[in-house]
């Protein structure tokens, strides 16, 4: 087993059992009723910010495209939820809750995916900033759309109409315009979310490093290389992109199945950034890192609640400020310079027992 | 003669639009970055040009002065500040950076001036109106529309003429070469975002002129349009810039007389979409060849 092998090995395992160690505390304080009622009710929506961190690092941390759209795959994902969710539950009456919400996720997954597809196409051909404006373009698009979108079944069977309301006088509201998906029966539960977790940190983690994750990666380091070196950019963009899109559009359906209405307003461009925050926060290509900055932004506002009016202040001035120590070429020298001691403490002796042993 | 309205509403519109592209396609050339930051020194100067005229009872010339000024101040500051430190930074971690800075004054605005909207006061621009045969052409509209017709005079006289617009030119197209001539660059990047963010309150005065809403994300949204715009004409291009936000402001409006009004903006972003694709850098851009 080379050196840089067990290396991911360890950090894959550190990954899955943290938050498998973390799924098993919070069941049992559940069990014994030791957790606050407003914690409980953060659970699902934590998971799936996980969900959209670790797929939104796949796009921007792995394959090194600025996507601004993230919260419009999230917004299909919620949507098609509560749809499927509605629309089973009117024609097939179908009581068992966790079949519908599984479901009702896959369904948000698979609709997500291909608008990942339609969307991927144009969208890829471009680089850089250019892919970042219009992936803004397509988030705000979807939510231009689900805004003129009313759904509702009529006997069991599902009645679309765009721009107007044109459905008969029996139906039943599921997707009502600019009020947004109505009546919802919240049946999202915390352990699927955490299914849903660990299927993301499965995929994720085994896309990256495989040998398609590699080409993910090359194309990111240096895209006129990886080309020369016969690796198709464009097509290895793509999967990484729609792998996200249907991570994001499976987390939208259980963020959407967790409260009782969901509204186009909710799915902006702002959101889409706060997404941003937890990637860039958590460390670019860093899984773990995006998982434990989305945990503790999501539950922070909720401990800190007199001081949710700064919650985004604090943000800003920790997203310029990152950024700034991370990427100056002197702060980061001066940061080497002091973790230095701590770097070699760990590394040290294996440099030396390893000795020239880097070449592969 | 619905239609020549809506022609003219869409060219006022168009001509904000114009005014603020003006503003990313320059820091865009110079600098190359997306500042996402400019759409909101458009919020903030609306604000300055409030208070003055509101509070403090200035009249409007010099509240207008005012704000122009805090925007200059304010654009020199961003730019020292927050991405001066990333010259060689890439440009995702710039982006970021000015998405977090865009934040950063849509929050301070929030708690100087509240969320509530504020109506933004518009005595001063009601003059007469100017008819001609059955159209109707506001004097918002009016000045709206000879204002950017003269910043895009002077600017391009600006740029082609004057010694230091030419400096610019130069680093937008070698900032090495430019380097070793003698220019300056740190200043002339300044000096960009200082006319950038001067455009800015202009752009923010006349938004509200005829939008007269005022509120900490005013800016957000006219500025993603514009930043489209500047896109679709090519950024970096002053020309295209021009281009693309009048034809911008005339799609939005036709786009929302005659096709959906919920629609607009979707159409709007579709168009820039469409225009991308068969054009990737825009309708006055130059394609862009890379180097191994």
């Amino acid at each position: 087993m080379t050196k840089a092998k067990r290396k991911r090995l360890i950090y894959n395992l550190i990954t899955f059992g943290l938050v498998i160690a973390a799924f098993l505390i919070l069941q049992n304080m559940i069990a014994t009723k030791s957790i606050s009622r407003s914690l409980k009710g953060q659970l699902v929506p934590i998971c799936s910010w996980i969900v959209m961190a670790v797929s939104l690092n796949l796009v921007i941390g792995f394959s090194g495209e600025l996507s601004l759209g993230h919260a419009g795959f999230m917004s299909i994902g919620a949507y098609t939820g509560a749809i499927v969710s509605g629309w089973l539950l009117a024609a097939f009456d179908m009581q068992d809750t966790t079949l519908r919400l599984v479901l009702a996720i896959v369904a948000g997954g698979i609709l997500a995916g291909i608008f990942g597809v339609l969307i991927g196409i144009p969208v890829l051909r471009l680089r850089g900033d250019y892919l970042a404006i219009v992936t803004l373009a397509f988030g705000e698009i979807i939510r231009n759309l689900v805004n003129v979108l009313y759904v509702g079944t009529v006997d069991g069977k599902l009645q679309f109409s765009f721009l107007n309301k044109n459905l008969p006088e029996n139906v039943t509201m599921l997707v009502d315009g600019a009020k947004g998906a109505v009546k919802i029966k919240p049946i999202s539960t915390f352990t699927v979310g955490f299914v849903l977790i660990i299927i993301t940190l499965i995929v994720v983690l085994n896309l990256v490093n495989s040998r398609a994750g590699r080409a993910i990666q090359a194309t990111r380091d240096n895209r006129i290389a990886a080309e020369s070196m016969g690796v198709s950019v464009t097509r290895y963009k793509m999967m990484a992109f729609v792998t996200a899109a249907v991570l994001a559009g499976m987390a939208g359906a259980l963020y959407g199945l967790n409260s009782s209405t969901v509204v186009p307003t909710q799915f902006t461009f702002n959101q889409s950034i706060n997404v941003l925050v937890f990637v860039v926060l958590g460390g670019l290509g860093n899984v773990l890192g995006s998982i434990i900055s989305a945990t503790f932004l999501t539950v922070l506002p909720e401990v800190l609640r007199e001081f949710a009016d700064y919650r985004m202040l604090v943000y800003a001035v920790v997203l310029i400020l990152v950024m700034i120590f991370t990427n100056n070429p002197t702060t980061r020298a001066i940061a080497n310079r002091l973790f230095a001691p701590i770097k070699n403490l760990f590394h040290g002796k294996h440099k030396e027992s390893v000795g020239g042993g880097d070449a592969k | 003669m619905i239609f020549l309205d809506n022609l003219i509403n869409g060219l006022s519109l168009g001509s904000i639009y114009a005014i603020i592209a003006l503003g990313y396609t320059m820091v865009y050339g110079i600098a190359k970055m997306l500042n996402f930051a400019h759409g909101d020194v458009i919020m903030v100067g609306a604000y300055i040009a409030f208070c003055g005229l509101q509070y403090w009872g200035i009249p409007p010339v010099f509240a207008f002065l005012l704000a122009m000024v805090v925007c200059t101040l304010l654009g020199i500051t961003i730019e020292g500040l927050a991405y001066r430190p990333l010259r060689q930074a890439t440009s995702l971690a710039v982006l970021i950076t000015a998405i977090g800075m865009s934040y950063l004054l849509q929050n301070i605005a929030l708690m100087i001036w509240g969320a509530n909207p504020k109506s933004f006061p518009t005595t001063f621009i009601n003059g007469a109106s100017l008819h001609l045969g059955k159209i109707n052409i506001s004097s918002a509209t009016l000045i709206t529309i000879l204002v950017s017709i003269v910043i895009m005079i002077l600017l391009t006289l600006f740029t082609s003429k004057t010694k230091l617009g030419k400096a610019m030119r130069c680093v937008s197209e070698d900032r090495g070469a430019a380097e070793l001539m003698g220019i300056n660059v740190n200043r002339t990047i300044s000096l960009t975002f200082a006319i950038g963010s001067a455009l800015a309150a202009i752009a923010g005065i006349l938004l509200c002129s005829s939008y007269p809403i005022l509120q900490p994300t005013t800016g957000s949204m006219p500025g993603i349009k514009a930043f489209t715009a500047a896109v679709f004409g090519g950024i970096g291009s002053i020309p295209g810039a021009m281009l693309g936000g009048v034809l911008l402001g005339i799609i939005e409006i036709f786009g929302k007389a005659y096709i959906s009004t919920e629609l607009g903006d979707a159409i709007v972003f579709a168009v820039l979409i469409i225009v991308l694709l068969f054009k990737p850098a825009g309708l006055l851009g130059k394609p862009m060849r890379e180097k191994v």
